[in-house]
């Protein structure tokens, strides 16, 4: 059983992250990180860098949680991201973090948040900023 | 003084708020495509000519003209904030340039990116004023084989000085003359390479012919390589510099400016050259040389303003032979002859007013692209954030709208579909589009100086070297054909000094090449092989193997250019 964390490198995608630390130590299960890109743009902000991974993989080694980094670049959306990898590692609860959207932009570019609570078929925990 | 009044009634007419507005567009688009990778001046231009056909000639001129400036400005920020040049001529920008904003110095290196670009492109066009019309005289005077032979030297020398593998560069050459050679033989009315269609009786439209190579052939090779890991761009504010940032780049401006300029004007000149010697000068001139290869401040400098110094001097050829020398002044000849305008000494002659207009909007798209880039640096970068799927979708709909506009025939949807998967195949095996694209439009020009030479000549071969012009032309283009052949013999008898001459090679071929086609441009151009000098004798004598021993931050670079090309294959110029 483990634990899958959709994160991105923002202060939603952190707040989502340290949650799942916890719950990940709470239960003694592994963590599944998962930051994908679309990989259409030239650049993409909310795909964590090589530093940025690093420090995540050193913080996680310190707190002694079995975890597993997955950067997918294959086109798909990141929510249906976070849905294959919940199936796959068997997941017993998704982390992720939501963020103020207005009306509009949902309408025009969907929610990730939404359809994944809406598909999971496991317990979706989600976080706000602080 | 004519020149000057010339200039001022130039000035007038690019001035009306109409011509100005289609500067300010021409120089938008141009920095927003010099920013994007993979999408050029020569793709822009190349897309709007069907556009720009219901436009004045003269608006479309200073429109284009704006494109071709913009893309210069533009490609820097990419290759400091990405490491990624936006264009080929600034892939030396980006080895300093990255580093720089790396050390969180990005600011200062779009600054100097910016204002060295702004003066370059100043004192560029200036000199393409004072030179050009010097150009026209001389030239004037050139019979049929003098300028049939002045055109076999340009595209040998774009073919083989230009590119890393000369079979390649001739083969797509070959493609190029094959396709100018299609349609009814203008002497005899006799059918070649019809395949007995009417339809290609007429030839193949040359906007059709460079929006399938541009921009499908573009398009459909970045839909082959779609996904890739994103890039990291290094965030920036407004753009600005110090007092000792501006100490230390003028004199790099202006020594790229010095070497810009008279490669841009050489038929095999192109801006990738220049811009390698000015980091290579810089690097050896600099009071601060331990800052090479940590981001210094004049390695963004010199090639920046070098960069801009050869757009310029491209024009002066083009304007004043009709000879292109790249990809982008190769498509706006094509727009001189979808206006009805023949290119060539006689264009200041008949089209004086358009030509002026077009040399006074450089200095206005100059001025405007420092006012649109300096401030808003940060907001072209945003641009890199489209999803490309959306971005070529849209390039695709305009290629296909345009090319079907040209003729409103359905059948010119097939060529262009024809002519695209050529454009893809030619980028998957590595075959440089420029010789193709000069091959499609000097081509049918080359063909009929040569058979008026012969003509005048009532069909004798000698009549083809019977001006000294000719035969001195021909005596350099033996010397750069066998050139590197030289080069090879002497460095397997002298293997210690071999290396270096061969890093040479295309400079030393310079001055030669220009000496008698554009024998004013050899003025400036003196400062260009005494620094070569420098090069050779300062640099340290390696082995034999070695290509470009003298530096190894510059090679690196290409290199490391080299791999964003065959990344995602961004074949521009």
């Amino acid at each position: 059983m483990s634990i899958i964390v959709g994160y991105i490198p923002t202060a939603e995608g952190t707040a989502a992250l340290d949650r799942a630390i916890t719950e990940a130590q709470k239960s003694q299960s592994r963590l599944v990180i998962i930051n994908s890109s679309r990989g259409d743009a030239i650049v993409d902000k909310r795909y964590a860098q090589a530093e940025d991974i690093s420090a995540l993989t050193e913080r996680l080694d310190r707190e002694g949680i079995e975890h597993l980094v997955l950067q997918p670049v294959r086109g798909n959306d990141a929510a249906n991201e976070v849905l294959e990898a919940a199936e796959k590692y068997r997941a017993e609860l998704i982390v992720i973090g939501l963020r103020r959207r207005t009306p509009v932009g949902k309408l025009i570019m969907g929610s990730a948040a939404q359809q994944i609570l809406l598909e999971a078929s496991c317990p979706v925990l989600a976080v706000k900023a602080s | 003084m004519d020149v000057l009044s010339s200039l001022m009634d130039g000035f007038a007419t690019a001035l009306t708020p109409m011509n100005l507005l289609y500067a300010l567009i021409g120089v938008i688009l141009g920095t927003a495509v010099g920013v994007l990778p993979g999408i050029g001046p020569a793709m822009t231009v190349a897309l709007l000519l069907p556009v720009a056909t219901v436009l004045e000639p003269t608006s479309a001129f200073i429109m284009f003209a704006g494109i071709y400036y913009g893309g210069m400005f533009g490609g820097s920020t990419t290759s400091i904030l990405l490491n990624t040049p936006g264009e080929s001529s600034s892939v030396i920008t980006a080895i300093e340039g990255n580093l720089m904003a790396k050390a969180g110095k990005a600011a200062q290196a779009l600054a100097t990116a910016a204002i060295g670009s702004f003066v370059a492109g100043a004192i560029g066009t200036s000199l393409l004023v004072v030179f050009a019309p010097i150009v026209v005289q001389f030239a004037v005077s050139l019979g049929a084989p003098s300028y049939f032979a002045i055109m076999v030297l340009s595209l040998l020398a774009v073919t083989a000085v230009l590119g890393s593998s000369k079979l390649r560069g001739f083969a797509s050459l070959g493609l190029g003359l094959a396709i100018g050679l299609v349609g009814l033989d203008f002497v005899s009315g006799q059918a070649r390479l019809t395949f007995g269609l009417p339809l290609l009786s007429d030839g193949l439209d040359v906007v059709v012919i460079a929006v399938a190579i541009f921009a499908v052939g573009e398009a459909l090779w970045v839909a082959a390589h779609l996904r890739r890991t994103p890039l990291q761009i290094i965030p920036v504010g407004r753009p600005w510099m110090g007092k000792q940032d501006w100490k230390r780049s003028w004199k790099p401006w202006l020594r790229g400016t010095a070497l810009g300029f008279p490669f841009g004007a050489l038929p095999a000149g192109g801006a990738e050259i220049p811009t390698f010697l000015s980091y290579v000068t810089e690097k050896r001139l600099s009071k601060h040389p331990e800052e090479f290869g940590k981001g210094a401040i004049e390695g963004v400098a010199g090639p920046e303003a070098a960069n801009n110094a050869a757009a310029a001097g491209t024009l002066t050829p083009m304007l004043a032979l009709g000879l292109p020398t790249n990809a982008t002044a190769a498509v706006m000849l094509a727009a001189f002859t979808q206006f009805g305008i023949q290119p060539g000494p006689l264009l200041f002659q008949n089209e004086g007013p358009l030509v002026w207009a077009l040399i006074a909007s450089l200095f206005i798209g100059n001025f405007l692209l420092l006012l649109v880039n300096l401030p808003l640096a940060p907001v072209w970068a945003k641009l890199l954030r489209l999803p490309r799927p959306y971005l070529y979708a849209g390039i695709l709909f305009f290629a296909t709208l345009g090319a079907y506009s040209v003729n409103l025939q359905a059948f010119d949807l097939m060529l262009l579909l024809v002519l695209g998967a050529l454009g893809f195949m030619m980028r998957r095996y590595g075959l440089p589009v420029l010789p193709l694209i000069l091959g499609v439009i000097l081509g049918p020009r080359l063909e009929k100086q040569l058979r008026q030479a012969l003509q005048l000549s009532a069909g004798d071969v000698s009549g083809l070297w019977n001006e000294p012009i000719a035969v001195v032309v021909y005596i350099i283009v033996a010397l750069v054909l066998l050139w590197p052949l030289a080069a090879r013999l002497w460095r397997a008898r002298r293997p210690r000094t071999g290396g270096l001459v061969v890093a040479g090679g295309p400079a030393v071929d310079g001055p030669a090449v220009d000496g008698p086609a554009a024998g004013p441009a050899a003025a400036p151009f003196a400062e260009a092989p005494a620094v070569e000098g420098r090069h050779v004798e300062g640099g340290p004598v390696d082995g034999s193997g070695a290509e470009a021993p003298a530096d190894r931050g510059p090679d690196a670079g290409r290199r490391r250019a080299d791999a964003t090309h065959a990344n995602h294959g961004q074949e521009k110029s």
